[in-house]
Formats: C-alpha cells, structure tokens, sequence
C-alpha cells in the first residue's frame, strides 16, 4: 500500500506541476480569480477534513471492538465524503455557468479583466437587448438596473476554454476520481462489515488499509486547495 | 451490489473454481509464479520476434538507395512499433518472465505476495499488446516514433486511430506493470527466508527489487502524460495546443522524466542477470558485491536527474544544459563501477565458456561501447551534433540490444534448464552466439559512422550521392545475421524443451537457492523452506557438505515433504476476467464510450468476484 501511496504521489506531483508549469500561461480568460469562491471550498475542504478524522474515530472503535461506533463512524466518513463530491459537482457545474453583472457606471479600476471585457457591452448595448460579447453567452443589457444601467452575462470555464480550464478540471477531476474510489471502497467495507467475520477488530487490515489511502487523499486535497485556490485568487503568493 | 457479488462465483455454473484444471485451462486460471513466468517468457519472445520482423523490414527498406519496398507511411509505422514493440513488449516483459521465475526461488518462498495479481499482470499486459498490435489491421499503427512527441500526436496532424491504440495500447501495459511491481516489491520486503537478509539476497534479486520501485515511480508521470494527450485528442483540450497557450515542450519533459528511468528499468535487470552468470562460470563470488548492489541503487536514484540530456537541442538554455551535461556524466560512474567488479570477478577464475558465459561476456563488452557513445552524448555540444542521426540509433541499440538483450540471451540459456528440465544443445548455443554477436556488431557499428556523416533517422530512403550507402547496406547485412541467429534460437529452445536431455537440479554448480530444488521447480517450489546463512547460500552448503543432508528447515503448513499438506492458493479465472474487461473498456475508449463503460463493468464486477473470493476453498484445504 505504501508503495502505491507513492506511486499515486508521482502521479499528482506530475498533474501539479502541469498545472504550475501553465499557471498563468492562459491566453484568455476566465481565470482563477474570476471563477474561484474561497469560502465555498473551504466548506468542503472542513468537510473532506472532518471525514479524516471521523474515519480515524471508524478504526479506533474497530480496534477496541465496538462495532456499532465503528459503523456509525464508517457512515458518517461515506457521508462526508459524498457531500465533498457534491460540492465538487456543484462547483464545476458553477464554473460552466457562471453568471457576471456588471454596473456600467462603476469605476472601471475596480473590475477584473473579466468584468472589463464583460463591461464593453455596454457601449454597444440598448435596453433589453441582447448583446454580443466575446466569451459570453446570454449577455444582456439592461438601461434600468438597481444601480443605473447593468450589463449581466454568462461564461463557461470547461476544459476546452483555456490552459487554465484544461490542466484545473484534470487535476481536480483526477482527486475527485480519487475520493469516489474511496466512498465506493468505503462502501463496500460498510455493507461487508455486516457479514459474519467479514470485518472484525482482528481481521482490519482491510479498513487500515482504506483508511491509509483516504487520509491520502485528504493530504492530496490540502495540496491542490493551496496550490491552485489559495495561490490562484490571493496576490503575493 | 457488494454483498450480492459474495456469491456470484457459485451462481454463474459456468464460472465455477477451476479447482484441478488442467490442459489449456489450467494455463488460463493459473496463479503459479513459474507458469505465469513462463507464459510471460514465450509471449514477450513472440514480441520479440514481431519486433524484429519490423526491424528487418526497415534494413530492408534501407539496404540501398531509392529503394520503395514500403512507402513513407509504412516505414513511420515500423520505426514506431519496432521501439514501441521492442521496449513495452519485449525487453520489459522478457524481463518480468525472470522476475516471476525466479524471485521465490531466489528468496526461499512458495510464491509471490499476490498470486492472483500477477496472473492479472499476465493478461493485462497480453491485453496491452494486442491492442497495440491490433492497429496494424485497423486503420494504421501509430507512426510518430516511439515518443511521440507533441504536436506530432496532435487530432489536427494524425487524424487516424494510430496514436489512439498507441496511448492506449501503453497505458494498459502500465497498469500491468506497475501492479506486477507493487507485488514483486511487497514479496521482496516479505517473503525472504528466514536468514535471508539484505545483504544476502542474490545480485538479480536486488535489480529487481531497484526495477521495481523505478517503475512504481516512472510510470505514473507516463500515464499521466498519456492522459493529457489523450484527452486533447478525445476532448479538445489544451494541453499540448499551442494556440491556446500550450507547450509541446511539456511533453518531452514527461515523457523524458519517465523515459530515462525507463531505460534503467530495462537494463537492470540485465545486470543482476549478468551478476549472477559471471560468478557461477568463474566458480568465484561476485567481486564487490555491496559495491555492485549500492551502484545500482546510486543508478536507480541517479536516473531521475538526467532525463533533460534526451532535450539538449530544444534550447533551455546553457544552465540547464550544462546541470545535465554534468549528471549524466556522473551517472557513468556507478556504471563503471559496476564493469570493473564484472571484470574483477572474472580475474582469475576458473571460466568455463559455456553459452551464457558467452553471452555475459558478450554483454561487457558491447554495453560498455554503448556506454562510451552515451557519454559522448553528455557533452551538449557534441550531442546537438549528433541528435535525430544514426548515431543515436547505434547508441541505443547497442545498449538495449548489445546490453539488455544480450543479458536476457544469457539468463534465458542459464536458467532454461531450471526452467524446462532439460538442456539445450550446447553447440547450436555456442553457434548461435557468435551469429548474434558478429551480426549486431555488423548491423550496429556502422550506424556511428553513418550518422556522423549526418545520416539522420527515421528517413525512408536516401539519395545515391550521399555516401552512406556502404554502411547502411553492411548494416543491413548485419540484420539478417541477426534474424537468422534469432531463428536458431528458436529451433534450439523449442527442440531442447521436447526432447533434450534432462538436466540434473544443479547442472552449472551454482550458487543461489534455485539451484537447490529440482529442475524443474515442483509447484510448492522448496519443500522445506530453508533457512539461509551465507550469501551464496547453496554454494557454501555443497562446500560445507551439508548439501546431502537435510537442509536446516522450519515446517510449514501441516506435514512434511512430498508436498501434501503444503498450503498453496488456488487457481483462479477472475484475474483474467478483469484483464478481458480492461481490454473491452480500452478498445471501447478508442471507438465508442458505451463499449468502454461495459468494460468498465466487467471489470468491477470481476474485482468483487475477486476480492471475495477465498485464497482456498474451505473444503479443499488439503488439495495438494
């Protein structure tokens, strides 16, 4: 198992510094920052977080022989892991979708470069209609908005968009791979557990070895949620 | 679905446990090491031999100037599956025939650590190379040269399947070889006799101990490589677009951050081969052997820091060429040291020559020219020279071919008798060695000269005026030595298997535990396994004059001698089956996703199966 860890560590490092090496190199947008939402992450970073711990509470009542806290801690990792997942689908789905309005009279220093290009539409833009900006869909102009005239559109981050969409959805794509691996391997663990001698605080090779491979995972994530959220939306990094 | 699939063996009549099977079944569900090394051995020289069909076509092709025996097209294709061919499928796997055959009964143990994931390396690599293979018949072998390099590989510029099979093809001979590694280091770490400590565990085990953990860490930087090219020609993704900002430099960093230590998990294990046949035809030890072992450690480590050397002409600048100038020079070093102990222990020995002392020898001396060439090519200067010419070709075969082939020749006659029970015919072997060796050196040396004349590779053909028609039609000739020698091998292997005579259990009087068992090997291997207490262990027992007596042994499983009551695992056909999904869900990826997601479920099902099934049927217990 350890030399699979290590294996799968060359296999991440090679995707990392995929990324790295493209960091920056996108010729269009949209860019980390235009797309990331730190405080969503960092929910399902805690939650993928709290799942390691949990699963550490899953082995410990193994051992010591209580099978029932040793289930209920097994469910609860598989839960937590799905929810990260989920939050995985909601975010990349957010990332294809992404809607931008941006307030025609605002001081233009103050927008990203997305926003900017966003924000052409308004010159060209008459009340109501439907607008064409490059890398947008769906751009509309509105003359009345809340804070006088608004343009809103919606762009798509996917794989094809740029080198930035290309090496994040595969790296992030690959650790999501990862985590389903291991809710399924989890999974089966929980419904084998309930056959006779299936698992037992004697025979828990099989869950310190799931165990190992999801604490990897974990780590894994820690790495990808520094190097790409943390280094992609805060300047000095 | 898990609890469900506990049973599914016992519901499905026709998958029923092969429990005694026997005939082409029993091959087929076979988890034996000795077997699985032997299908290995035979598929990978079939490999070997398609190989080298490919390169005979390409001499041809070259023997004079102007020729059309094949087109342009045909000839990118055989120089691509030639490498392709001769690297992933022949020397790689030839090798992991030894490293199955041979690592138990090297280290005293009844088998591997996972006996059923080696006969799933088994298939898994067979699957690899048919669907390789496969591309010849279905649209085009790949042609963009055994790397590949980017944008070559590109959907704009190779429309065809070609480098599909090829991205494919190599990614599921990764799966089976990083899960023959994983077992092959588990089993070393675990399963040594007792006594049998680091620093006595024979020199080819210790290669493959170093091959092994290269490859665990080698392959994934491939596989992700393969990834990213495969999903910019399935998906329209950018990795290796420049139009989109992307570098086709990246490519030749991952593919070289592999490659190099590729080509030191083809040669090592040609080394411990070497390191064991040395000794045993100088009736001495191996000269130096912790030197020997700590320089392929040192190699090992080393492989990783001068993968850049393959990229000196792409311009990273003097710095980074002249960092990697400096490791690959330094990488000489533990080679050399390494031909020094050879050569040191046959100093003074008694040599007998027999045919893989040949090849041994043989293996010294040609590997050390391929070796000089190689650090020609460190001096980045010289080597921007020389880059893309023949010269290069020279140098790499007369490392693969002159080094690791010839090691492989001599581990396939020094342990064919351990292997089959019968000798080979020693002066067919003799005859067949110096066919082989005046051959290559025919057929190699003067690709130097036709490549500093500035012969480059991969052409199909070349003009009359040029002035390397003397040296391509020698090597030519060369080739077909070559081809024949290999066919007399054949004749010789296949004629010895049947009918040759039978070979004692000691007929080298060597030195290491497999020369312990009788040849050839009983299933369980050692009756007894033994404890060790030397290096060199069965030598130094012959010598002491224990031999005769029964060695120093723990019992183990419920009885003693004759094999009954030994616990073996026992056969099993779900390896196969998940090797038969992986197959189905590659091809489905090359053609159609829907065929690829049925695979996929094959395979699932097959590793539940698996993963359920019990290491021996309960009442079955005492099978053998």
């Amino acid at each position: 198992m350890w030399a699979f860890l290590g294996s799968d560590c060359m296999f991440f490092g090679t995707l990392i510094a995929t990324y790295l090496v493209y960091y920056g190199k996108s010729l269009s947008g949209p860019l980390p920052i235009d797309v990331f939402s730190i405080p969503v992450t960092t929910v399902s970073t805690f939650v993928l977080l709290m799942s390691s711990m949990s699963m550490v509470l899953s082995y410990a009542a193994l051992t010591r022989g209580r099978m029932k806290a040793f289930r209920i801690w097994l469910a609860a990792t598989i839960v937590l892991g799905a929810t990260f997942l989920a939050f995985q689908v909601f975010e990349f789905y957010e990332f294809a979708n992404h809607e931008v309005v941006v307030s025609c009279d605002d001081d233009p220093t103050k927008w990203t470069d997305l926003e900017a290009s966003l924000a052409a539409g308004c010159l060209t833009g008459a009340a109501g209609d439907e607008v064409s900006v490059r890398g947008f869909r769906e751009v509309e102009y509105h003359a009345g908005g809340e804070h006088g005239p608004e343009i809103e559109g919606v762009y798509g981050l996917t794989p094809r968009t740029n080198l930035f969409g290309t090496t994040f959805f595969s790296l992030t794509g690959f650790h999501g791979a990862h985590v389903t691996l291991g809710v399924i391997w989890l999974l089966s663990l929980f419904f084998f557990s309930f056959k006779k001698g299936g698992v037992t605080p004697k025979k828990n090779l099989d869950l310190d070895l799931a165990a190992l491979y999801w604490h990897f995972v974990d780590v894994v994530w820690i790495v990808i949620f520094t190097v790409v959220y943390l280094f992609g939306v805060f300047e000095g990094f | 679905m898990a609890t469900e699939s506990l049973d599914i063996h016992i519901k499905f009549p026709l998958l029923k446990r092969p429990l005694h099977p026997t005939g082409i079944w029993g091959w087929m569900t076979t988890i034996d090491h000795k077997r699985i090394g032997i299908l290995y051995g035979v598929t990978a020289f079939i490999m070997f031999l398609t190989g080298g069909v490919e390169a005979l076509l390409i001499r041809t092709q070259l023997i004079g100037p102007d020729k059309d025996y094949v087109s342009a097209e045909v000839f990118n294709q055989l120089f691509t599956m030639h490498g392709t061919t001769m690297i992933f499928l022949a020397i790689m796997p030839l090798s992991a025939a030894f490293f199955n055959f041979l690592i138990p009964l090297q280290i005293g143990a009844r088998d591997v650590a996972f006996p059923r994931l080696n006969a799933f390396s088994y298939w898994t690599f067979l699957a690899g190379a048919i669907i390789l293979n496969l591309s010849w018949f279905l649209g085009g072998a790949p042609n963009t040269g055994w790397f590949s390099y980017a944008p070559l590989t590109s959907s704009v510029f190779n429309p065809g399947n070609g480098p599909d099979f090829w991205i494919i093809g190599l990614q599921v001979l990764g799966i089976a070889s990083l899960a023959a590694s994983f077992n092959f280091i588990v089993t070393i770490i675990n399963m040594r006799a007792p006594g049998m400590t680091w620093t006595r565990l024979p020199l080819f085990t210790w290669m493959t101990f170093i091959t092994a953990i290269l490859l665990v860490l080698a392959f994934p930087v491939i596989t992700v490589a393969l990834i990213e090219l495969m999903f910019d020609r399935a998906f329209g993704m950018n990795f290796f677009n420049v139009a989109a900002g992307g570098t086709p430099v990246l490519w030749q960093h991952l593919f070289w951050v592999f490659g190099h230590p590729e080509v030191y998990i083809l040669i090592l294990p040609a080394m411990g081969i070497v390191s064991e046949v040395l000794p045993t035809f100088s009736r001495k030890p191996l000269f130096g052997y912790s030197t020997v072992v700590l320089a392929g450690a040192i190699i090992g480590f080393m492989g990783w820091m001068v993968w850049s050397h393959h990229m000196f002409t792409v311009g990273l600048g003097p710095i980074a060429n002249s960092v990697f100038a400096l490791t690959t020079m330094a990488i000489a070093i533990p080679t050399g040291i390494k031909i020094f102990n050879w050569i040191a222990t046959i100093w003074k020995g008694s040599i007998s020559f027999k045919t893989p002392m040949l090849y041994a020898i043989g293996f010294i001396a040609l590997f050390t020219i391929g070796g000089i060439s190689g650090v020609m090519h460190s001096m980045a200067s010289s080597d921007a020279q020389q880059q893309d010419t023949y010269f290069i070709i020279a140098h790499i075969h007369y490392v693969l071919f002159g080094g690791a082939m010839m090691g492989i020749f001599a581990g396939m006659y020094y342990w064919f008798p351990k292997i089959t029970g019968r000798m080979y015919d020693e002066k067919m072997g003799q005859l067949q060695f110096w066919l082989m060796f005046v051959g290559q050196n025919l057929a190699f040396f003067p690709m130097h000269f036709s490549g500093l004349w500035g012969m480059p590779r991969r052409i199909y053909t070349y003009g009359p005026d040029m002035g390397w028609t003397l040296m391509n039609t020698l090597s030519t000739a060369g080739a077909y030595l070559v081809g024949i020698a290999a066919l007399i091998f054949v004749v010789n292997m296949v004629k010895s298997w049947r009918k040759g005579e039978l070979a004692s259990q000691d007929p080298w009087d060597a030195r290491t535990l497999e020369w312990s068992i009788p040849s050839p090997p009983p299933e369980y291997n050692f009756e007894e396994i033994p404890i060790v207490q030397d290096r060199d262990d069965w030598w130094e027992r012959k010598r002491s004059g224990k031999a005769k007596t029964a060695p120093a042994a723990v019992p183990v499983g419920g009885g003693s001698g004759g094999g009954h009551g030994i616990h073996l695992p026992q056969p099993s056909f779900w390896p196969m089956v998940v090797s038969i999904g992986l197959f189905i869900g590659a091809m489905g990826l090359i053609y159609n996703i829907a065929v690829a997601a049925i695979g996929g479920a094959i395979a699932l099902i097959a590793i539940y199966a698996w993963s359920f099934e019990p290491v021996n049927e309960p009442d079955e217990e005492s099978g053998h």
